[in-house]
């Protein structure tokens, strides 16, 4: 196991440390709120001299894929005319998908359907993946890990979706599509004030697409994870104050619930936004 | 305590802070990019190429059938209709038909009935008339024959009295004249 916290070792950081080591006592799984997100390797791997070990990480992505590629095809196995339980999910999924890319792009949008769905599902299928309590007494690294928890992941699949549009921007547009940057119908004097704004509107999108993600399954984890520990100590203290464990404890109930919410919310947020950036690049010439 | 509690929860995540967020730790970054873009290309290809095609394929089919079935029920329905208009101008027709054979045998029964009251009328008048001729014959037979016996009982008296036979014609007269003319 990897102590986070075992370098802190001078007065308050002792306390710390100390109350951490009885809170360990009390639980030898227990662990600090950041621990949760620690990327550790499982099978050490270079590629040339770059570190691609599989890791806690890359588990959770296989198994996540594994998911969803034994769901579809086990629901797309039959095509029944009259759809069995699996296959109704899937075409659920499928349909809704498909609405929120045409009602979005509109005809353009078919060609992206693959793409937004993929990145749905997957994002979807990591956020819940994360909200399955790991089992106990395993190892730190085969703990259930939230691999959309981690901005590199967020943000670069917010970076792909923002590739995506300026490819498809300038080869349906042309150089039409800075037209973007500068709405018509806009009076001239306006321009120099308008465009550099749209400009940093347009950068900043993979940076809050990435970082929305990222902070709302590190915010939900941290605080479940919080809500844990403050069980666990309540536990651990005298009797009067062993009863008062039941408010956390009801309070991780609660967040657990929020963040099932949050889970698909997170899941859809970033498939609509993805497709409202790729219906401006399919029709930025219109502006 | 609760205190202490607190304490030590701002403490941890002071502590936390200090540890760092394991995200922002670039080390582990190279190695996530990898994976992520193995299994997001490997999910990717798979939708596109297989699952996304079948699914849509699938709702395409049973699109196609509800849209064939409401044709055919449609194309039913139309027959059903046009069936039934059928049925409903042959009844009218055959109720016209009812009405003009009802009509018809109507006069023809009302002819034959208005034909033998005439002949039974006919028969009964000529009876009667029959009836009527024997009835004045016989009155006339039965006036003559008390005219008959008026002459002779006249005579039988005439001679009586007076002893004298009278002429038949005078003896004629005298009757036809006491009783008037018959």
């Amino acid at each position: 196991m990897i102590l986070p916290y075992s370098g802190a070792a001078k007065g308050r950081d002792q306390m710390i440390d100390a109350a951490i080591a009885s809170f360990r006592a009390l639980n030898p799984y227990a662990a600090g709120p950041m621990e949760q997100f620690e990327v550790l390797p499982i099978v050490p791997l270079t590629l040339g001299n770059i570190d691609v070990s599989f890791t806690n990480s890359s588990l959770w992505m296989v198994i996540g894929v594994g998911l969803i590629i034994a769901f579809f095809f086990a629901a797309t196995s039959k095509r029944a005319l009259i759809p069995g339980r699996l296959q109704s999910a899937a075409e659920i999924l499928h349909e809704f998908v498909a609405n929120l890319v045409r009602d979005t792009i509109g005809h353009d949008g078919k060609k992206f359907f693959p793409y937004v769905f993929t990145l749905f599902i997957f994002i979807l299928v990591a956020n819940y993946i994360g909200l399955i309590p790991s089992i106990p007494g395993s190892a730190h690294q085969f703990h259930v890990f939230t691999t959309t928890s981690h901005i590199i992941v967020t943000f670069a699949l917010a970076l792909l979706t923002i590739a995506i549009v300026v490819v498809y921007g300038f080869a349906k547009n042309g150089l039409k599509f800075l037209r973007l940057f500068a709405p018509s119908g806009l009076p001239l004097w306006l321009m120099p004030i308008l465009v550099p704004i749209e400009v940093i509107s347009f950068l900043s999108r993979p940076i809050s697409l990435g970082v929305r993600l990222f902070a709302n399954m590190l915010a939900g984890h941290i605080i479940l994870k919080l809500f844990a520990m403050f069980v666990i100590m309540l536990l651990g203290a005298p009797a009067a104050f062993k009863a008062l464990s039941i408010f956390p404890f009801l309070g991780s109930v609660a967040i657990f619930f929020l963040e099932l919410l949050v889970a698909a919310l997170q899941a859809y947020v970033f498939a609509i936004l993805t497709c409202i950036y790729l219906s401006d690049a399919a029709h930025a010439a219109d502006h | 305590m609760l205190t202490s509690i607190a304490l030590f929860a701002a403490e941890t995540a002071e502590a936390a802070e200090k540890a760092g967020l394991p995200q922002l730790n670039a080390t582990s970054w190279p190695s996530q990019l990898f994976w992520l873009a193995l299994t997001f290309g490997v999910l990717y290809f798979l939708m596109s190429t297989y699952f996304l095609p079948r699914i849509g394929a699938a709702l395409e089919e049973r699109r196609d059938r509800i849209a064939d079935d409401l044709d055919k029920a449609a194309e039913g329905r139309r027959l059903a209709e046009e069936t039934e208009a059928a049925y409903n101008r042959s009844l009218g027709e055959a109720r016209a038909r009812a009405n003009v054979i009802a009509a018809e045998t109507r006069d023809e029964v009302g002819a034959e009935i208005a034909g033998l009251q005439k002949e039974a009328e006919a028969r009964l008048a000529e009876k009667s008339d029959a009836a009527e001729a024997r009835i004045s014959a016989m009155r006339a037979s039965a006036a003559t024959k008390v005219r008959d016996a008026a002459t002779d009982t006249t005579r039988a008296i005439v001679e009586a009295l007076i002893k004298e036979s009278p002429v038949d014609a005078v003896v004629s007269a005298a009757v036809a004249k006491a009783t008037g003319k018959v």
